[in-house]
């Protein structure tokens, strides 16, 4: 990156993400890239973390609000990229160490495997009492990101961030 | 027919679909059997959205005549949506609408799958985003079709009726016409006899383990793919959908 887009760069890099504010758009890996055209304009890239995330709308208006803020708006554009398509494996270990200590389980593994539809779940560890000994109540939770699962030692229900 | 013109179609079928079932899915909001299942049920729908968004985005584009993903959803009469019926039809019981998504998603995961590989860059991206989302979706219906299917009397005799009511619609997924071959050809679209073929396995083998038996293959229902030739149902929700931006146009959030 340029002086320029590095500026940028920093200037948002910090943006938490409006569901999970521990983590920033940074670590979660929604904020892709910060590129200056040969015209001077600046596009910052985006991805969204699942198709229907409704927090993509809120990332823009951050991200604006933010470089404005900054006196660093001008001929500043985002774009949404799709490709390549956003995964859990870019989640920051820094990051699933927060998700952790913040009450929801960071995912387990790589990239979902599914080659039959009725394999196993993976194991996911509860972030309260650190046991393993927990259940799947539903793959669909509050934030399309998430599943929910119950620890059946310490009996408290969590959030799991599902691989994808 | 130009590769444009069959693109833009192409596009809007993928689009209209997952466009017009997610509307419907998200008609569960606040109705699930539980609150876990109302979550998932409008989950799906909103990845479903979601995609509609990108894939109308893109149509929208290769038309190239100024039109925006919201004016394709909410300014395009009956005629030319081109989403299959299968996915317009009411509702129903919980039962017939896991049946509904399980047919739709054993097909839908294998169809992006193999649009994953086209050499349309647009579609690629967005089919790579979809399939893990879908995955999760196939996975969700085909757990509660097992469940229901092998579950009470009355749930085994539910789903069986919401199955057979279904199965006429599940034949236009896969009808190939001038649009279909002529992106195939271009190595933009997906070959969708190869696509029945992995739908088959999927719903043998999640039927099988539902104790559900597979209806005979008779008439399908046909037209609303080709032509736009909706059942009556598709005039309703659009009706609701469209009601907002015809009443204010240009209404802004």
């Amino acid at each position: 990156m340029n002086e320029k887009e590095t500026k940028i760069w920093n200037a948002i890099k910090d943006i938490p993400d409006p569901e999970i504010p521990v983590i920033t758009i940074e670590e979660l890996g929604v904020l892709r890239k910060v590129e200056e055209k040969p015209s001077g304009e600046i596009i910052i890239y985006i991805t969204p973390t699942y198709s229907g995330c409704p927090a993509m709308k809120r990332f823009e208006d951050d991200i604006t609000q933010t470089l404005k803020e900054k006196g660093l708006d001008e001929n500043v554009h985002i774009e949404t990229v799709y490709d390549p398509a956003w995964t859990t494996d870019w989640i920051t270990d820094e990051a699933k160490k927060k998700l952790e200590k913040y009450g929801i389980a960071p995912p387990a593994q790589k990239s979902y495997d599914k080659a039959a539809i009725l394999g196993k779940e993976p194991t996911v560890r509860c972030p309260r009492c650190k046991s393993t000994n927990t259940e799947l109540i539903s793959q669909f939770g509050s934030t399309a990101c998430k599943a929910l699962y119950k620890c059946n030692d310490c009996l408290e229900p969590f959030e799991y961030f599902k691989c994808l | 027919m130009t590769t444009q013109e069959a693109l833009f179609k192409y596009t809007l079928r993928i689009g209209d679909n997952d466009l017009i079932l997610g509307h419907r899915l998200a008609e569960w909001c606040s109705y699930g059997p539980t609150l876990e299942e109302d979550l998932a049920l409008t989950n799906i729908a909103l990845d479903l959205t979601g995609e509609a968004q990108a894939l109308l985005q893109y149509a929208a584009e290769v038309e190239g005549k100024g039109r925006s993903a919201d004016d394709l959803a909410y300014k395009r009469p009956e005629r030319q949506f081109y989403n299959s019926i299968i996915t317009e039809l009411p509702k129903g019981d919980f039962g017939y609408s896991i049946v509904r998504q399980f047919l739709f998603d054993a097909y839908e995961l294998p169809f992006f799958q193999m649009l994953t590989k086209s050499k349309d860059e647009t579609l690629s991206a967005i089919a790579h985003k979809a399939v893990k989302e879908v995955k999760y979706h196939l996975r969700h219906s085909a757990n509660w079709v097992i469940r229901l299917g092998d579950g009470t009397e009355e749930s085994h005799n539910r789903v069986q009726k919401s199955l057979n009511d279904l199965w006429e619609y599940t034949g236009e997924l896969f009808e190939m016409d001038e649009v279909d071959e002529t992106v195939l050809k271009e190595g933009i679209g997906v070959d969708l006899t190869l696509v029945k073929a992995e739908w088959d396995e999927t719903v043998n083998k999640v039927l099988a383990e539902a104790t559900l038996t597979r209806p005979e293959d008779g008439w399908m229902q046909t037209g609303a793919k080709r032509e736009g030739i909706h059942s009556e149902y598709l005039g309703y929700i659009l009706t609701d959908m469209q009601y907002l931006p015809r009443a204010y146009p240009d209404a802004q959030w």
